[in-house]
C-alpha cells in the first residue's frame, strides 16, 4: 500500500510542477485575503485573537482551493478507473491525496504566514517559531486528513464545488478552535498564561480520529 | 473442462430506478472473443465496467477470472486490460511518465514501458504532454497502458475508433485476435465483429436480444434500428 500511495504521491506532484494550480492559487488566495482584511478592518495592525482568527480563517478558505482540486487530474479522462483497475488497496489513493494536500499547506503557509507578519501583524513572531511550527503542523495533518476524504466523497458528484465547502468546513470548525487559541498567545504583544498544550494535544487526537475514520471508510467511498 | 474465464448468468445492473443491463447471461473460454453489439445507450458499455470490476452487478451471477464479483474483485484487478472510450491517461504528464506510473501501480518493469511505447509506434512522441498528442496517438497510449500488465482479459469498447488504418494494423497484433488472449469486443463494425467472434451478444435496451456462438449479420444490424 505504501508503495502505491509513493506511486500516486509523486504523480500528483509532478502533475502539480507541470501545471503549478493548486499551492499558487492557495498562496495568492492568501495574500489576497489578507489585503482585503487590511483595508476592511481599516487597521494597519493586528494582535491577539483577532490576528489568529484573521490568520486561521484565512488558511482554511485557502485549503478549499487545494480541496476542489485534488481529484481535479483524476476526473479528467477517466484516469481515476485507471487506478481503479490496478491491483492495489484503494486506501492508498486516499494517503496520497492527503500527503499531497499537507505539502500544498506547507507550501501555501511558507508563503502566507510571513506575509500575513508583514502585513497585518503587530507583534514579532520569530521567537515563537518552534510552538508556532508545531502548531502549524498539527492542523495541518488534521486539514489534510478531513480534506482528501471530503475530496474523495465529492469526486463523483456533480455540484462537488459546492458540496465540497459545505461538508469541509463544518468539520474544520475543531480545528479552527483549537489552532487560533492555541496561535493566540504567540500573536499578543504581552502574552498572558496559554494552554499550547492543551491545544496541540486536542489537534492530535482530532489528527488520529479522521486518519483512522478516513482509512476505514475510503475504500467504500470509491465503489460505485 | 476448463473453467470459462467469463461466466455470467442472469446479470442485471441498474442506475438509480433505470435497468441498464437485465438477464445478461454469457459464457467465455480462455483465448475466445466475444463480439457485443447493440446500439447507444443498449448498455454495452456498462457490461464491459461490470466485467472490469468498475461497476458492481445488482443481481446474477458473475465471475471473471475465477473471482466471483463484486466480492471477489481484488483477485481479478490486475489481470484484466481495459480500453474505454477514455484512455484513462493523465493529460498533464507525457506517455512515458503514464505509462511509468501505471507500471509501478501494477509491479511492473521500466523496460516493458518502453517495448509497449516502441510497440505502439510513440517512441518518438513519448516524453509529449499527452494533452498535445491527436486523438489516435492517445487511443495507442491507451492501448500500451492496457496491455502494461499482460493481462490474459481484454475488453475493449471500440478500439478502432479514432485510429487511421496504419495505426489500426499497428495495434491488431496487441488487441486482436492474434493476440491469443481471451477478449469482449464491443464494436458497430458488424461485418468485422462477426468474423472475430467465438460468440456473440446483442442487446437492445439493456436486454439479450441475440446470444450464442453464431448470429448473422442481417439480424445483428437490426440492433441499431
Amino acid at each position: 500500500m505504501i508503495r502505491a500511495a509513493g506511486a500516486i504521491l509523486r504523480k500528483d506532484l509532478r502533475i502539480e510542477l507541470r501545471t503549478r494550480e493548486s499551492a499558487p492559487a492557495m498562496a495568492l488566495f492568501s495574500l489576497t485575503v489578507f489585503v482585503l482584511f487590511h483595508f476592511g478592518l481599516h487597521r494597519d495592525t493586528l494582535d491577539g485573537a483577532l490576528a489568529a482568527g484573521v490568520l486561521w480563517v484565512t488558511l482554511l478558505l485557502a485549503s478549499v482551493l487545494g480541496v476542489n482540486r485534488l481529484f481535479v487530474a483524476e476526473r479528467e479522462g477517466g484516469a481515476l478507473d485507471g487506478i481503479l483497475l490496478a491491483p492495489i488497496d484503494r486506501t492508498a489513493v486516499y494517503l496520497a491525496k492527503a500527503a499531497a494536500l499537507f505539502l500544498y499547506l506547507v507550501a501555501l503557509e511558507l508563503v502566507a504566514v510571513p506575509a500575513f507578519a508583514v502585513l497585518l501583524l503587530g507583534p514579532g513572531i520569530g521567537p515563537a517559531f518552534p510552538e508556532l511550527l508545531a502548531i502549524l503542523l498539527l492542523a495541518d495533518l488534521g486539514l489534510a486528513a478531513v480534506g482528501a476524504l471530503v475530496s474523495g466523497l465529492a469526486a463523483e458528484t456533480r455540484a462537488r464545488d459546492v458540496v465540497v465547502p459545505l461538508l469541509l468546513l463544518p468539520l474544520y470548525v475543531p480545528v479552527l478552535i483549537a489552532a487560533a487559541r492555541a496561535t493566540e498567545p504567540f500573536l499578543t504583544t504581552h502574552p498572558g498564561p496559554h494552554g499550547l498544550a492543551k491545544w496541540l494535544g486536542f489537534m492530535a487526537l482530532y489528527d488520529t480520529v479522521f486518519l483512522l475514520l478516513a482509512v476505514a471508510v475510503f475504500d467504500f467511498l470509491l465503489e460505485d | 473442462m476448463a473453467e470459462p474465464v467469463i461466466a455470467l448468468e442472469g446479470l442485471e445492473r441498474r442506475y438509480g430506478d433505470r435497468p441498464a443491463l437485465q438477464d445478461v447471461s454469457v459464457e467465455l473460454g480462455e483465448g475466445q472473443t466475444l463480439a457485443v453489439f447493440g446500439a447507444n445507450g443498449a448498455g454495452k458499455t456498462t457490461l464491459l465496467r461490470v466485467l472490469a470490476t468498475l461497476l458492481r452487478p445488482h443481481a446474477g451471477s458473475v465471475t471473471v477470472l475465477g473471482a466471483s464479483l463484486p466480492g471477489e474483485a481484488w483477485k481479478a484487478r490486475g489481470r484484466i486490460g481495459f480500453v474505454g472510450h477514455d484512455a484513462l491517461l493523465y493529460a498533464d504528464l507525457s506517455p512515458r511518465d503514464n505509462l511509468r506510473f501505471h507500471a509501478r501501480l501494477h509491479g511492473v518493469s521500466p523496460e516493458r514501458v518502453e517495448e509497449l511505447l516502441d510497440a505502439v509506434g510513440l517512441s518518438r512522441r513519448a516524453g509529449d504532454p499527452v494533452r498535445e498528442l491527436s486523438r489516435g496517438m492517445v487511443q495507442r497510449v491507451g492501448a500500451a497502458r492496457a496491455l502494461l500488465h499482460d493481462p490474459p482479459l481484454l475488453l475493449l469498447d471500440e478500439p478502432r475508433a479514432g485510429l487511421d488504418p496504419a495505426a489500426a494494423e499497428q495495434l491488431e497484433p496487441l488487441l486482436g485476435r492474434s493476440s491469443g488472449r481471451t477478449r469482449v469486443l464491443v464494436t458497430h463494425d458488424v461485418d468485422r465483429g462477426l468474423a472475430e467472434a467465438d460468440a456473440v451478444l446483442g442487446l437492445r435496451a439493456g436486454r439479450p436480444e441475440i446470444g450464442g456462438d453464431r448470429a448473422d449479420a442481417a439480424s445483428v444490424r437490426r440492433l441499431y434500428s
